[in-house]
């Protein structure tokens, strides 16, 4: 069933409405649990589109499966998305940065305040990133090193390839994870992807892993895969690279590959007169998790990062 | 007065980003003003080449007292105002949520660090910024609630409120709160506009500017005492809201004095013309925010009201 979590009148004959999909089963609820999946907070991340569509699809292809509540939230930021604006179009600061809003603040503050209250209550909500249009990731999730004993059992399972346990940051107390997981919602940010795009074979990796969660809580009964065994990694064994001179980055490694430390792993070259600004090099051995999408680079973008150690 | 580049972001399909810094006086880095981070910030940067004109002329005339150096620097994104851009042309990220900045980080990180090196140490910083609502203010000198704030060096200034705001997660990372942080006394000036020139506005911030300099015995320059400012916290301000959207016409300007029941603004059908609402106000006391633009959304919040204070 479709409901509108919060609506609110723009200036001329339209309405800012953030809508979910609540699937409930046909019979008696068997697990009492809900989980929530929320995406499209930064409206030019598109890879939790297609996961909605798919758990969307999914369910209600195999309706009997289903013995829990699954709320699906594609688009807090439904303006946004609409506009391939990364922000809440008209409004100067991050929605991932105004959490858990107010009532009576700014008008996006509001919105953001209705969806924590929305969201309260559930047993597990994942919130689903796609970087942004410059890099591109792995499927990860990312857990505050303050919640990771408790967020941990549930990343492990959601058949990523990565969990970075990061360290805490008085910046990151205002998203959306870190409001659920304070009022007792559970709550794992996936990265996967890039932005503007959707990379089917990630959205049917974390949709997979999705349903293994949903089966280990009780919400599903049907035919799930087992989940591959993340690499779990702390925040002091990644290796970031950054551009040291402006051009266009050109890769010569693959994403999600090993490289060894001073490995080359592109160029940043000058289209106006033919030299090479910077060879761009690993920093440490180990497996290269981010890598820059977007060619065009300036000084200090970010280029790569790699997870230290070896891995098959 | 002496010019010199502070920080240069080198740029492979555009001149480089030079900041300049203009130093008066020599000795103790006594005072630091900088204007505009943001791209649309043009009262801002007025504001500053309006000073650096006045400190030039005063220290001609040996106005800067002892050993005393002030920095001021005008502009620091004019990558994003060449372009009409409020916030990092490439990445749309802001300088002033990238304080104290990492000069090994991203770009706008590196640029935040660059400039924060550049005017660490500084007894009192002053920051000419604009708030995340658009809209008009009260001129007002505004600190953050760190720990180390002195809303008693903030009246110095001259201005007629000074404004208390409680940090949130998130304005940790402005210049201000991180200037305060690294034991200089911060104080960030708003005035009546941000993306146009307001004429009255920007004299009286120079005015309070050099008011405040002179007070802390930096500089000696005879000028009106100022106000005695109204120190406000921000969470006691009214915040009026409109309940429908549509077109938005203001009849009041902040600053005035309005009364309970007053008609501050109406709402008007955007296809039919007709008033939806008119915005009646629920108290008495002194507009201090008003919002400008001619749409408004349900739920905006179009008026800040300091109750119960008279003119």
């Amino acid at each position: 069933m479709i409901k509108e979590v919060v609506s609110v009148g723009l200036a001329v004959d339209e309405r800012l409405r953030v809508k979910k999909n609540v699937l409930e089963p046909e019979g008696p609820d068997g697990s009492g649990k809900r989980i929530c999946i929320v995406t499209g907070t930064h409206g030019d991340e598109l890879e939790g589109q297609y996961v909605c569509y798919e758990l969307n699809r999914i369910i209600q292809e195999h309706k009997e499966c289903l013995k829990g509540r699954v709320e699906i939230y594609p688009a807090l930021n439904p303006l946004g998305v609409d506009s391939i604006s990364r922000g809440i179009p008209m409004f100067d600061l991050d929605m991932n940065r105004i959490f858990p809003g107010d009532e009576n603040g700014a008008v996006a503050e509001h919105v953001a305040s209705r969806i924590v209250d929305d969201i309260a209550g559930a047993d597990l909500c994942i919130d689903i990133h796609a970087s942004n249009i410059f890099l591109r990731e792995i499927p990860q999730a990312r857990v505050n090193v303050n919640t990771a004993q408790k967020l941990l059992p549930f990343a492990r399972r959601l058949n990523l390839d990565f969990v970075w346990i990061h360290a805490a940051a008085t910046v990151l107390e205002s998203t959306l994870a870190h409001s659920l997981n304070s009022i007792g919602v559970p709550t794992v940010v996936v990265e996967m992807g890039v932005g503007m795009r959707i990379t089917e074979e990630f959205c049917h990796q974390l949709t997979k892993g999705i349903f293994c969660v949903m089966k280990d809580m009780g919400i599903w009964n049907g035919d799930v895969t087992e989940p591959k065994t993340p690499i779990i990694s702390q925040d002091g064994e990644v290796g970031f690279v950054n551009a040291e001179a402006p051009g266009i980055f050109v890769p010569c490694v693959e994403h999600w590959k090993n490289v060894q430390q001073g490995q080359l792993i592109g160029r940043i070259l000058n289209s106006l007169d033919g030299r090479v600004e910077q060879e761009v090099r690993a920093p440490i051995h180990g497996m290269l998790f981010t890598l820059r999408e977007y060619p065009v680079v300036s000084c200090g973008s970010l280029i790569a990062r790699v997870l230290g150690g070896d891995f098959e | 007065m002496r010019r010199e580049c502070i920080y240069t972001l080198k740029k492979q399909y555009r001149d480089d980003l030079n900041i300049y810094g203009y130093r008066f006086g020599h000795g103790d880095k006594a005072a630091c003003i900088v204007g505009s981070i943001r791209g649309n910030e043009v009262q801002q940067l007025y504001i500053c080449s309006q000073l650096v004109k006045s400190l030039k002329r005063l220290e001609e005339k040996g106005a800067i007292v002892g050993d005393n150096e002030i920095l001021v620097i005008p502009s620091v994104n004019h990558s994003s105002m060449n372009i009409s851009k409020r916030f990092w042309a490439t990445d749309n990220t802001d300088i002033n949520r990238m304080f104290p900045g990492y000069n090994a980080g991203e770009t706008t990180q590196r640029i935040a660090a660059g400039l924060f090196e550049a005017i660490q140490g500084y007894q009192y910083g002053i920051q000419f910024p604009s708030f995340y609502l658009p809209g008009d203010f009260v001129p007002h000198v505004r600190m953050m609630e760190t720990g180390f704030q002195n809303p008693g060096l903030a009246d110095r200034f001259g201005m007629p409120y000074v404004v208390i705001r409680k940090p949130k997660p998130i304005d940790t990372t402005t210049l201000n709160y991180n200037w305060q942080i690294w034991n200089t006394n911060a104080f960030s000036l708003y005035t009546s506009a941000t993306d146009r020139i307001d004429e009255d506005s920007a004299r009286q911030a120079v005015a309070s500017v050099l008011r405040f300099l002179t007070r802390m015995g930096i500089l000696r320059y005879t000028s009106h005492s100022g106000y005695l400012a109204s120190v406000i916290r921000e969470e006691e301000l009214f915040n009026m809201r409109t309940e429908v959207s549509g077109i938005y016409q203001r009849y009041v300007s902040p600053g005035e004095e309005i009364h309970r029941g007053q008609i501050l603004a109406s709402v008007i059908d955007p296809l039919e013309g007709e008033a939806l609402a008119r915005i009646l106000s629920p108290v008495d006391g002194i507009l201090f925010f008003a919002h400008s633009a001619p749409l408004v959304m349900e739920g905006t919040i179009i008026f800040k009201i300091i109750e119960r204070l008279h003119e």
